[in-house]
């Protein structure tokens, strides 16, 4: 890979501010390994054309010294992200030509701030999956293998273009969303570090919508830095969305200082699993000597709801689900099926979902369907509901008893093979079973990778703050990191 | 509780989603497998537990009822898959 595409975030705004580098030039060096990387399958809306005209805004603003921290810096953008004239389908066939007239509020923050696109990042259909296997597009690989052995992994989803394209150094940095863990999850299986923020600290305006009240997007990036930087950038209240936070976006890099003496840490003790692996359990321990070590107190705590977080996800994510997804009816835009004679409109809406849908999206309609139906709405949907505010009070007593972060691992495993867990869908949701929690109680959470298991892939750990306080939490990311030093790279075989 | 295929077909019905007679067992099994893991919620002490309305407390905010963006019939019709005369068009509806 190209020395410059491999630079962090941070490497490149200093590079760029003292001209040593041109935004055409990175730019230019990120689409020549886009270009190289078609194995992978993280871009799948290439913008060079955009890319050219962003950079070459944004080496003038640099030039005339007016250059905030992203200016000129070529980022991946997830596919769920609506960008004007630019497709944006969510990996699903559904949306298949949709070039949305209008520019999410992320989008338009970054590019605001002179970031510039490369293009749009493969994803899990609608951001429903943990392996990026239920994207229209076909799946995303992994640039991280098994030794020499070269079964095709999985980089983990839904933001798995997005990892698989920051690993691979065919971008600097990449936007992700994650409604049970699809930002920390695909970071954790790529080596990469991934921030989903507090519910309601970035705006979801022209996110294409899966679960309403769990979706947050965030920043994956190649350091805590790097994420605190792009953070800064994507978040802030937004008029449009009124589940955003009216609150001050603080300077997250200001934050770093790596000191964390006297910050307590709480180690849940429910998230030890039964028949988790020695070497999730021992990087754990690692990551709980590694804090401590930097000056933190660690306590064990308990938070006794956690092992009904799946099932509460699996009731609550499919009936919002449901009811954000029937706007795909072949109206207003997408696929729209080809009728037969004496088709009415009720045949239209139930071809065009057949057609459209993914077998994964379809059957998360239908189980929100039935939890939604009469009848059935109380004894799932409100007892969901119910048990989700019982998962966030256990951290809101956690919190009050004093403890600034939970440590827990990210991922139960390493990134397995593409295929292998596809056909059972259950066995497929327990790849959130550490990340959902902080979607169901709203809280910040980040997964850094902290080490390699026996065969060579990376593992990450997950660090989850109090509410609005990303700025603490990535700096108790940053002092894990800085202590576990994770420097390793897939070698290049795409 | 177990679905049979007359509930798949219902459901599928509800979720305007075609499915092939051929395909509703297997769909059948697929949602009892999801629900036998749903299931569990039955197990947690719920007794004067409120149902969560948010995850952050906050009051949403007003607007004034202005019109901000009008005006733009020809973009909100771009990506439909059939507009004429400055509307959506569809199938009969009312015969």
């Amino acid at each position: 890979m190209s020395e410059l595409t491999s630079l962090t975030i941070t490497e490149a705004r200093d590079r760029l501010r003292a001209g040593e580098v041109t935004s055409a030039e990175l730019t230019e060096a990120c689409l020549a390994e886009i270009g190289a990387a078609a194995p992978l399958g993280a871009f799948v809306h290439e913008t060079p054309e955009l890319a050219r005209a962003q950079a070459g805004a944004a080496d003038e603003r640099l030039k005339a010294g007016d250059a905030p921290d992203l200016c000129g810096v070529p980022l991946g953008i997830k596919d769920l992200f609506c960008t004007k004239g630019v497709p944006s389908q969510a990996a699903s066939a559904i949306l298949e030509g949709f070039r949305p007239e209008y520019e999410s509020t992320v989008t338009t923050r970054l590019f605001g701030a002179g970031a510039v696109m490369l293009g749009k990042l493969n994803m899990d259909e609608f951001a429903m999956g943990s392996s990026n296997e239920t994207s229209t597009y076909g799946p995303a690989v992994n640039p991280w293998r098994r030794g020499d052995d070269a079964t095709p992994l999985t980089p983990g989803g839904s933001s798995g273009g997005s990892a698989s394209a920051v690993a691979a150094d065919l971008c600097l940095g990449a936007t992700g969303t994650d409604t049970g863990g699809s930002i920390r999850q695909p970071a954790a299986f790529t080596g990469i570090t991934g921030l989903k923020p507090t519910y309601g600290r970035v705006s979801r305006l022209g996110i294409i919508a899966f679960a309403s009240s769990l979706d947050q997007a965030g920043p994956m990036g190649k350091s805590v830095r790097d994420c605190a930087i792009l953070l800064k950038a994507m978040a802030g209240h937004d008029a449009k969305d009124s589940t955003s936070a009216d609150l001050p976006v603080p300077d997250f890099e200001a934050m770093l200082t790596g000191d964390i003496r006297g910050k307590t840490i709480g180690i849940p003790r429910e998230y030890r699993m039964d028949g988790m692996p020695d070497e999730i359990e021992a990087l754990w321990a690692e990551g709980r000597a590694m804090l401590e070590d930097a000056g933190a107190k660690i306590v064990d705590i308990s938070l006794p709801h956690t092992k009904y977080a799946l099932p509460t996800y699996y009731v609550i994510a499919p009936a919002e689900a449901s009811s954000n997804l029937a706007r795909y009816d072949g109206v207003r835009y997408g696929h729209r099926a080809k009728l037969s004679q004496g088709d009415g409109i009720t045949e239209m809406y139930e071809k065009t979902r057949a057609e459209g849908f993914g077998a994964e999206v379809k059957r998360r309609v239908m189980v929100g369907t039935y939890v939604l139906s009469a009848g059935f709405y109380d004894a799932y949907y409100n007892r969901a509901r119910k048990v989700r505010a019982l998962i966030k009070r256990d951290f809101e007593t956690v919190f009050a008893d004093g403890v600034d972060a939970i440590l827990t691992p990210a991922t139960p495993s390493a990134a397995f093979a593409l295929g292998q867990e596809f056909d059972d869908p259950v066995q497929m949701y327990l790849n959130d079973v550490f990340t959902v929690t902080v979607n169901l109680a709203g809280l910040p959470g980040i997964a850094v990778p902290t080490g390699l298991d026996r065969q060579g892939l990376p593992l990450g750990l997950q660090l989850i703050g109090r509410p609005w306080e990303e700025g603490d939490l990535l700096n108790t990311a940053h002092a894990l990191e800085a202590a576990a030093g994770f420097v390793a790279k897939p070698s290049k075989w795409w | 509780m177990s679905i049979d295929i007359e509930t798949a077909r219902k459901v599928a019905k509800l979720a305007r989603i075609a499915v092939p007679e051929e395909d509703l067992p297997a769909l059948a099994g697929e949602f009892n497998a999801i629900l036998g893991f749903i299931e569990q919620l039955g197990e947690v002490d719920v007794e004067g537990v409120e149902p969560m309305v948010s995850v952050t407390p906050m009051h949403l905010k007003r607007r004034t009822d202005v019109v901000t963006e009008g005006g733009q019939a020809g973009k909100v019709l771009s990506n439909a898959p059939d507009a004429r005369e400055g509307f959506f068009a569809v199938p009969k509806v009312v015969e």
